[in-house]
């Protein structure tokens, strides 16, 4: 799936993740391939992602997750 | 005629004011590229952020936005009048001082008579301008410049937001420059709050995508409004950031055009004086040695 992590800053991960854990606000969830569309808001906590190079993790201060057609929006900020 | 001297100190003072002048348009041109790519930057979030808004708003009652939606009639008035901290950017800062004035003495004159227009300022040109105008004056955040970030300006932002959601003011107006490109900006007034909802324009769209929602639709929303807001301020900032230094970079680059001109009416001027204290001097040897002949 394609992941992006984007903060009104800059974009801060773009490309090709297996799987990613996300601070929901109703608790930790975590994405994988072919998850159904969900729109989350996201609490302060850590974003793991992870890509065929190893385990990435960003620190976010709450936020939204978007989940369509295989394609993972994070907004953080 | 001016003197070859004074002519000569004319020459020096606009020779190294041209270099000032250029050395300002150079540093705007390099600030003005960070500033510019700040603004893309946050281009995809802000489109994002409007898209998922767009998608729920359709099926939300605006009542439910955390009272960011509540029209109120327009009795107490608040303008947000960005400009910068600093000076020489030519009519950047003194056309939002000259709207934001032109707006409280006609469109906004009822509640101004009644002492409810207050002027939030960013940027100590206006500032410095709006706390000389007696009882407009709220506050300024002229420090936010020395650190544009997200995080400062949601901090402006939540703070206005309590403001208007405490019932202090019933109309919230961002005024700054707009950046079109570095020679043109627009001076916009923009509805800060309250907000109208952004509706689809795509209708099918939303409903196509069967998404779940959690917590829920209205919680997203009453989650997102706010960071929309915040993001709408933190581009209002950005555009103005980069309209600055447009402008200044184009007033610089002016004036250096300026100085090189006056600099050659001067050199002209010199070399005309020089030729003339020339001349002088060898008709008073001539006119000496005719006389030691006769």
């Amino acid at each position: 799936m394609i992941l992006e992590i984007i903060s009104p800053e800059k974009k801060l991960f773009s490309g090709e993740a297996g799987s990613v854990t996300v601070p929901g606000s109703n608790g930790l969830f975590q994405v994988l391939n072919n998850h159904a569309p969900i729109i989350s808001t996201l609490k302060k906590g850590t974003v793991k992602v992870e890509t065929a190079e190893g385990e990435k993790s960003f620190e976010i201060n709450g936020g939204v997750v978007e989940v369509l057609n295989n394609k993972v929006i994070v907004l953080a900020g | 005629m001016a003197s070859l001297k004074e002519v000569r100190l004319r020459i020096a003072s606009v020779n190294s004011t041209q270099q000032i002048t250029k050395a300002m348009k150079m540093v705007s041109a390099a600030k003005l590229r960070r500033a510019q790519d700040a603004i893309v930057q946050m281009r995809p979030f802000a489109s994002k952020l409007r898209e998922i808004l767009e998608n729920l708003s359709s099926s939300v009652d605006a009542s439910e936005s955390g009272g960011f939606a509540v029209v109120r009639p327009a009795e107490k008035i608040l303008i947000v009048a960005i400009t910068s901290n600093r000076g020489l950017a030519g009519a950047f800062n003194s056309n939002i001082i000259r709207y934001v004035n032109r707006a409280i003495a006609a469109e906004y004159k009822q509640q101004h008579q009644n002492g409810n227009v207050k002027v939030l300022c960013i940027g100590k040109k206006a500032s410095d301008f709006f706390n000389k105008k007696p009882g407009v004056f709220l506050r300024h955040h002229n420090e936010i410049f020395n650190n544009l970030t997200f995080d400062n300006t949601a901090a402006i932002a939540q703070q206005i937001m309590n403001e208007y959601a405490a019932g202090n003011y019933d109309r919230v107006v961002l005024v700054y420059n707009r950046f079109k490109n570095a020679a043109v900006q627009y001076v916009t007034s923009e509805a800060f709050l309250p907000i109208t909802p952004p509706v689809s324009t795509d209708k099918k769209k939303g409903a196509a995508n069967d998404y779940i929602f959690e917590p829920g639709k209205a919680e997203i929303v009453q989650d997102l409004i706010p960071r929309s807001l915040k993001t709408q301020l933190y581009k209002a900032l950005l555009d103005s950031n980069a309209s600055e230094h447009g402008a200044r970079m184009t007033a610089m680059s002016k004036a250096t055009d300026n100085a090189g001109e006056l600099l050659r009416d001067l050199r002209l001027q010199y070399n005309k004086a020089r030729q003339a204290a020339i001349t002088n001097e060898i008709l008073e040897i001539v006119g000496g040695a005719e006389a030691l002949k006769g």
